[in-house]
């Protein structure tokens, strides 16, 4: 199982240090080339001649498919590893130029092809990431923190606490959040810097969320409370927060790590939705979210396939999400026995 | 065993249909016959073939079957197919020709139109029409109480048009000044049945008068079809009217089809994926990337796609002049000095590639555009006016002349070093309006502006631009009711209700905004066309000039039908596609 977890943390560095493995800048347009599928990297040239080296050819209008483009073999482009470009900050921090490959001068390589203004998909599915694993994480821990506070607090206590906490997480659950948001929208500022935004997504994502794990919490806590070496603790002598933390939240790991990996995916999407009121990532910034987004429009879905690009990097990384659970839950069976 | 069962129960099924279907076919009602002294209208399209029905996909549930009081466009894609006025624009040959007026003269000062009716028409409850509904009409459409949205059309020189009964099947019109293309002005204005109506008027109900859920019957009109039901969240069925008053060449009754069923699915996506799976007959209002996929395979899968090039809509951006604002909003007010100076609108429209948007937002299925005259308007385009360039040069020396400067990281700054930044707010649920401010933010980032995109829920980009004035730019895109320039008064006019970048003017704020009155009032009073267009003209000149609204592109008319669809004639004209559904037929399958 270490090979998974080498997976989630080498995934998670590539989009750390998107910039570095990113060739273009994710803003950058390229209006002749609209929907370009992804460039082809060869070895054998139109003549037939093997080279050494990677190689793509260039781009021109299809003469025989409007919108499309074909290959100009007139104008190969060497496939260069660690060139200089776009200056851009490493990990948000230190600034680089560097780049793990690219093409010389006016060539131009789209390993996952472009989106409507031609922007590199790869590009923007790396620095897209970086958003989206980021509120998708601090927003899922923050519905679960939230949730599992208020579930143990609730179940544990009984009593009057507990019908207050609950019916909070109800009303929550029953609020009409569209209305709610678009009143929020109404007071906002019309534009939202991406840090700003960044925040708001995150915490009205989360804000929405903790109900439910809440309710969940709240009855592994009752009947946990019951059980009998519960009883026999608390015969010993053990007080309230000793049980709580040593033999009443163990019960509930389980079921947040199940929850965690059920929002996760979720809360990466809800960005879609957010979007549409005005809360999401605004353009040009990419997240999986607004990519994703794109393929609400059947014409994307029945002529671009590359557009897919975020799923196919999105479910891998989900199942590993989904596996690292299972190995964490696992780890928590052995050792509780 | 269980095999005999399915496939007795796959016959029982297809049996019920098969009733089900017949009833259907029966209870349409037949064509009544052609009375002696009734003068029908008789139709130039080619002769089809009776029966049969169609299917069309509306994007929203209609709000209502009162054609006085309906503004939405569902609503009044569903109320034409049930009406009849008395002269109507062919939406192909954009000409008016007789409808329930079978001919009409004007006096010389252009005042008074006399308006002679055809003779024993019935309205679709069999009823006879003559002079009284039609100066019923006039007086509901004119009703202040009722406010239709057609009213401020009728009101010529601050008077409303005076109808008068001249006899049984004689109305005279009386207008307070001369008024341009008058005739247009009949297209708009329905017949209404007096003999249903008339008690509701009266007692101040008729606004609320055919809802959705009158009952069939009482929902009369002159139209080729007529109310057959409703269903809540589902479709509206419309079936022919027997009564109807065209009849084609070879002297049969319009309508050939037995009905119109109108289904609500509310977004383009799934009415392109219901039109493919021939669920729907015909599509409409079509964006150019479902289009392309369409037109891919439209030879196999029997339909046929068209690209009617330009329409009236136009799309374009424009800043928030307005003299109230918002309270707390000194930001605005400060970025309201740049663009208020006509020099940055112009630098902004320079610097904007419109091509560019053509190319990647409407897949070059639209027209650039300089001014609000899309090339549909053939006989209105400014000639003078020149296509719009992308030139950053110019943009650059525009914006130093206005007293912008760059500082050394390329940021554009005004005099006060304040860094230039605006937002763009656009409609979230319109695609192409959201990637056209998309392409503006990346072309101005050339010349050194931050524009920040801000897609907005539709609802609440309307209230910021009409309520609360709290908005900085906005993509919109507006459309038209007819070429001429007359539908377009509430857009120039400083006073009108659509003077989008400056509402609630009591007064004009400039002087350009003065002389743009002037020429549209002038226009609509002046009856000699060539000199129509010279004023309007003028319009043109200032809007490209002055840019209170930077115009961008305007997109084809895209739509589709079943390639079995007889006499099916698109038109750029509103509505597109079922204009002349009273000729459409289904052709015999071969």
């Amino acid at each position: 199982m270490r090979w998974l977890i080498a997976l989630l943390v080498a995934a998670h560095a590539i989009v750390l240090f998107a910039g570095f493995f990113a060739p273009y800048d994710p803003a950058a347009q390229n209006r002749d080339f609209s929907f370009a599928s992804p460039t082809r990297l060869h070895l054998r040239d139109a003549g037939g001649k093997l080279h050494l080296r990677p190689f793509v050819y260039a781009l021109k209008d299809s003469a025989t498919e409007a919108g499309g483009y074909e290959e100009d073999t007139s104008r190969p482009h060497r496939l260069r590893f660690l060139v200089t470009g776009q200056g851009y900050k490493l990990a948000g921090v230190i600034p680089s130029q560097w780049h793990l490959f690219g093409v010389a001068d006016e060539g131009r390589v789209f390993l996952l092809g472009t989106d409507r203004f031609g922007r590199d998909q790869l590009s923007r599915l790396l620095y897209g990431g970086q958003i989206s694993i980021l509120a998708g994480l601090l927003a899922t821990s923050f519905s679960l923190l939230a949730g599992a506070l208020v579930g143990c607090v609730a179940g544990y206590f009984g009593g009057w606490p507990d019908r207050a906490l609950m019916s909070g997480a109800e009303l929550f659950l029953a609020l009409p959040w569209l209305y709610l948001l678009l009143g929020v929208r109404a007071v906002l500022p019309l534009h939202l810097g991406p840090a700003q935004a960044f925040l708001l997504v995150t915490s009205v994502i989360g804000l929405i969320g903790w109900a439910r794990p809440a309710r969940m919490v709240r009855g592994i806590v009752l009947s946990a409370k019951e059980r009998n070496y519960v009883t026999a603790a608390r015969g010993f002598g053990a007080s309230g927060p000793y049980l709580l933390r040593r033999h009443i939240l163990p019960e509930t790991y389980g079921v947040l790590l199940t929850q965690a990996t059920l929002l996760l995916p979720q809360y990466i999407l809800a960005e879609v939705t957010l979007s549409f009121l005005g809360l999401g990532i605004a353009e040009p910034t990419p997240s999986w979210g607004n990519m994703l987004g794109a393929l609400q429009e059947y014409h994307v879905v029945a002529s671009y396939w590359w557009m897919f690009a975020p799923v196919l990097l999105l479910f891998p990384l989900f199942l590993g999400y989904f596996g690292l659970a299972g190995l964490l839950q696992k780890r928590m069976q052995t050792y509780a026995n | 065993m269980g095999s005999f069962n399915k496939a007795k129960v796959c016959k029982a099924v297809v049996i019920v249909c098969l009733v089900l279907l017949g009833s259907g076919r029966s209870s349409a009602t037949a064509a009544q016959p052609i009375a002696a002294g009734e003068e029908v209208l008789t139709s130039n399209a080619e002769a089809g073939r009776g029966g049969g029905r169609i299917v069309v996909a509306l994007r929203a549930e209609p709000k209502t079957l009162n054609p006085v009081t309906s503004g939405d466009q569902p609503s009044r894609e569903v109320i034409h197919r049930m009406i009849g006025d008395l002269i109507h624009i062919n939406r192909a040959t954009q000409l008016t020709e007789p409808a329930l007026a079978k001919s009409w003269t004007v006096s010389k000062d252009g005042r008074t139109y006399t308006v002679h009716l055809r003779r024993g028409i019935r309205f679709s409850d069999g009823q006879p029409f003559d002079a009284d509904d039609v100066v019923f009409s006039f007086q509901v459409y004119e009703d202040e109480k009722i406010n239709s949205p057609q009213r401020d059309l009728l009101v010529v020189g601050g008077k409303p048009i005076a109808a008068r009964k001249v006899d049984a099947h004689t109305v005279e019109f009386q207008m307070a000044q001369p008024y341009a293309a008058a005739e247009r002005l009949f297209d708009t204005v329905a017949m209404l049945p007096k003999h249903m109506l008339e008690a509701d008027y009266r007692a101040g109900k008729l606004a609320q008068a055919w809802g959705l859920n009158s009952p069939a019957s009482s929902v009369v009109g002159l139209g080729p079809f007529r109310l057959k039901e409703y269903v809540a969240g589902q479709r509206v069925v419309l079936e022919r009217n027997p009564y109807y008053w065209k009849a084609d060449r070879k002297k049969v009754r319009l309508p050939y089809l037995d009905e119109i069923v109108f289904l609500f699915v509310n977004s383009e996506d799934a009415q392109v994926l219901r039109f493919t799976a021939g669920e729907t007959d015909v599509i409409s209002r079509l964006g150019p990337d479902n289009f392309a996929v369409l037109e891919k395979d439209q030879a196999a899968r029997g339909f046929r796609m068209y690209d009617l090039g330009p329409g009236l809509e136009y799309s374009f951006l424009f800043f928030n002049l307005n003299s109230v604002l918002p309270k707390n909003s000194e930001g605005l007010a400060q970025k309201q000095k740049w663009f208020q100076d006509v020099r940055f609108r112009q630098a902004i429209s320079a610097g904007i590639d419109r091509s560019g948007i053509n190319k990647l937002v409407y897949r070059r299925r639209g027209s650039v555009l300089a001014t609000q005259v899309t090339p549909a308007y053939k006989n209105w385009i400014d000639a003078a006016v020149p296509q719009p360039v992308r030139s950053v040069p110019k943009a650059r020396d525009l914006l130093q002349r206005a007293g912008f400067k760059w500082a050394s990281d390329g940021r554009l700054t005004d005099g006060a070093g304040t860094p230039v930044e605006f937002s763009i707010a656009t409609s979230a649920s319109n695609a192409q309006r959201t990637q056209t401010a998309t392409i503006i933010q990346d072309d101005l980032k050339e010349l050194g502006i931050k524009v920040n995109v801000v897609p907005l829920d539709f609802r609440s980009l309307l209230d910021r631009v009409y309520q609360s004035h709290d908005y900085e730019a906005v993509v919109l895109a507006l459309g038209g009711g007819d070429v001429d320039p007359n539908p377009q008064m509430n857009v120039w006019l400083s006073n009108g209700s659509t003077h989008l970048w400056d509402l609630g003017e009591t007064k004009p704020a400039t002087p350009w905004e003065a002389e743009i009155d002037r020429l549209m009032n002038q226009q609509l009073t002046t009856l000699d066309a060539r000199q129509r267009k010279k004023l309007y003209d003028r319009v043109q000149e200032i809007v490209a000039e002055d840019l209170p609204l930077i115009c961008l592109v305007s997109p084809h008319i895209l739509v589709g039908a079943k390639a079995t669809l007889g006499n099916f004639q698109p038109a750029i004209l509103d509505h597109y596609t079922l204009w002349n559904a009273d000729e459409l037929y289904l052709k015999a399958k071969p």
